[in-house]
């Protein structure tokens, strides 16, 4: 499972030669716990192991240096990758959830709740994908229904009140696409989200932490600051959903093609100024180490904080607007003399 | 579908599918009839003799089946004669992320421009509707389906701000496959926008009508199409976020009879009224008086 992207098989191999050195050295000193690679090694017999683990870390950074957009895909819904949850049970502090829409129900796709970031209060919203089969299937692996996006938005109101900044973690395939989905305004609450996003009185930070979705996502990242991690996607479309219509087929082939036209990397986004910034992973993407990942995006997500409290909520609303408003490409042609007169 | 992935995660992938090709099958089923004088009606399957329909603000005589039209069409409709003073006509494509599938992007508008002879999926402009001035915009279903790129927002956002800086009432007519996949995250961006410039037409006071026609669904329902003060729909148009064929694939069952349009929205409480073309023009006006 841990090695299950196929361009991460020469680091399978240098960590089984790392288990190995560390079983010999092992041999010679009891007290060394039979962990495998996860252990630390000590400075006295930094030789074999450290050269190795030295190893890896090239070989990972040159790896995951060059993933192709598909393959960053890939790494994006990596099973091991931090969700929402992982995130916020590692970076706040007296977390208190907030459940439900008080309309409908409480949708497990989408986690909201008070939580302290640094020197800050905050609200937290975030889409759980589920890491076990129980848990992902409540979840609708991350789907969410309209009653989470009117959750997301009555807590976010609820901090409006109290001038509470917002933190938005992204991570969702899309919204969920279902009968009662639709019947209950799926559209209806992605939009009021975006418009009501756009004109609340308090600061918000989104990042997409995994998958970013289309309009599922969009419904909670509508901020003053967006940001996605190093190896997320963030797009209108999946790669298969858009080679589905486009190539008329999903393959690996056409995913492969559809994940490079969409321009979803992180890299791409920010080139294309649909993000502010890039948060960098751990060595190897987020899933090979929970607690260095939180670390990181903590740290971005305080300094965005520590900038925008200060700021005259007038003056927010109106660079939020500014902001997305710039947001599109095209050409104007200038009138010609005739049509103008 | 990566190794170790279920196979509902691998369909769950693919939820962020939107409508288009569900759309675009539909709308080949109705139109696909000879250019003859002659068509055979997709709602109740008789002969009509096409000027007629056309003379019927293309309403099938018969059954009342609304046809699609284009948005030219639609502002000849909803205008009274003569008023309708087109603006921001003047913003072409471009192609920011150098996009090709199949085909490059730049052709495919080219191709587009050539077949329906407008240069966008938006028609915008100021007009008089039953002697109201108001700001009308209508999306543009011959034109890539309806899809909202750059220049669709960009004219949907200057028509907002000038329906917001004239204090006119707002009507977009909306009918859309959703995004549009070749401007990918930008286009997913025009919603924001659009949503935005909405917010503060709403803190200036404004009117907005949404009318939402055969078929509005994907990232235009999921923005400025569902945030009217008033939403009105046109008899049986499909109407959703995600389009038939993803909800299908997604549940793994067929839908019910009639789910996802208009009159299934009204009794789910998504939509104001269903009105029929006839009387578009009359309720519009009627409900602009209750606001001005
Ligand atoms: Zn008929």
């Amino acid at each position: 499972m841990f090695y299950q992207l196929d361009f991460e098989q020469p680091i399978r191999e240098i960590d089984e030669r790392i288990a190995d050195a560390e079983r010999r050295e092992g041999s010679r000193d009891v007290e060394v716990p039979a962990l495998g690679g996860v252990v630390s090694p000590q400075p006295e017999r930094e030789g074999d192991v450290g050269e190795l683990r030295a190893e890896r870390d090239r070989v990972l950074r040159s790896l995951y240096r060059k993933l192709s957009p598909w393959d960053t895909v890939r790494v994006a819904r990596h099973p091991n990758r931090p969700q929402s949850r992982d995130y916020i049970a590692r970076m706040a502090r007296d977390f208190v959830e907030l459940h439900g829409d008080r309309r409908y129900g409480d949708d497990p796709a989408i986690v909201t709740g008070f939580g302290r970031l640094g020197p800050h209060k905050c609200l937290i919203v975030g889409h759980q994908k589920g890491r076990d089969t129980q848990e992902k299937i409540g979840c609708h692996f991350g789907c969410a229904h309209p009653e989470g996006y009117r959750k997301a938005l009555a807590k976010m109101q609820l901090a409006e009140k109290y001038g509470l900044p917002i933190v938005t973690l992204v991570d969702t395939p899309g919204a969920y696409p279902g009968l009662g989905a639709e019947q209950r305004g799926q559209a209806e609450a992605i939009a009021v989200n975006l418009r009501e996003m756009s004109r609340m009185k308090t600061p918000i930070v989104s990042v997409v932490i995994g998958e970013g979705g289309s309009g599922g996502a969009l419904g909670i990242a509508v901020a003053d600051r967006v940001a996605m991690l190093e190896h997320s996607w963030y797009s209108v479309i999946s790669p298969e959903g858009c080679a589905a219509i486009l190539w008329k087929q999903a393959n690996e082939q056409t995913n492969a093609a559809s994940a490079e036209a969409l321009r979803l990397t992180a890299r791409d986004n920010l080139k294309l100024g649909i993000i502010d910034a890039v948060v960098s992973e751990p060595v190897g993407a987020a899933h090979r180490d929970h607690d260095q990942a939180a670390e990181l995006l903590l740290s971005w997500v305080v300094d965005q904080l520590d900038e925008l409290v200060g700021v005259d909520r007038d003056e927010l609303i109106q660079r939020r607007h500014e902001r997305f408003r710039a947001l599109g490409s095209f050409e104007e042609l200038q009138p010609k003399p005739a049509e103008a007169g | 579908m990566t190794r170790g992935q279920t196979k509902q995660e691998a369909r769950m992938a693919t939820v962020a599918t939107r409508s288009w090709t569900d759309v675009k099958t539909d709308q080949q089923k109705k139109t696909s009839v000879p250019e003859g004088l002659w068509l055979r009606c997709p709602g109740c399957s008789a002969m009509i003799y096409k000027r007629q329909m056309e003379a019927n603000l293309h309403v099938c005589p018969e059954c009342g089946h609304h046809y699609r039209i284009s948005a030219t069409t639609r502002v000849e409709q909803l205008a009274d004669d003569n008023t309708f003073v087109r603006m921001f006509d003047n913003l072409r494509a471009v192609d920011p992320l150098k996009f090709r599938d199949l085909k490059s992007y730049p052709e495919r508008i080219k191709a587009e421009q050539v077949k329906t002879g407008q240069h966008e999926g938006c028609v915008a402009g100021e007009a008089f509707v039953k002697g109201r001035p108001a700001m009308l915009a209508c999306l543009d279903l011959t034109f890539m389906m309806g899809s909202m790129g750059s220049v669709v927002g960009e004219t949907l956002t200057r028509a907002i701000e000038h329906a917001t800086e004239h204090k006119l009432p707002l009507i977009i007519v909306s009918c859309s496959g959703g995004a549009r996949m070749q401007e990918a995250g930008l286009s997913l961006m025009q919603m924001a926008k659009t949503s935005s410039a909405l917010a503060r037409f709403d803190d200036a006071g404004g009117l907005f009508i949404s009318v939402l026609t055969d078929p509005t669904t994907g990232g235009v329902t999921a923005s400025f199409a569902m945030l009217g003060d008033v939403i009105i729909a046109e008899p049986k148009a499909l109407i959703g976020f995600a389009g038939p064929r993803v909800i299908r694939q997604t549940i793994r069952q067929e839908l019910p009879e009639g789910f996802q349009r208009s009159e299934f929205l009204r009794e789910s409480g998504m939509v104001d009224r269903v009105v029929s073309r006839h009387d578009l023009r009359d309720e519009i006006a009627r409900i602009i008086d209750y606001t001005s």
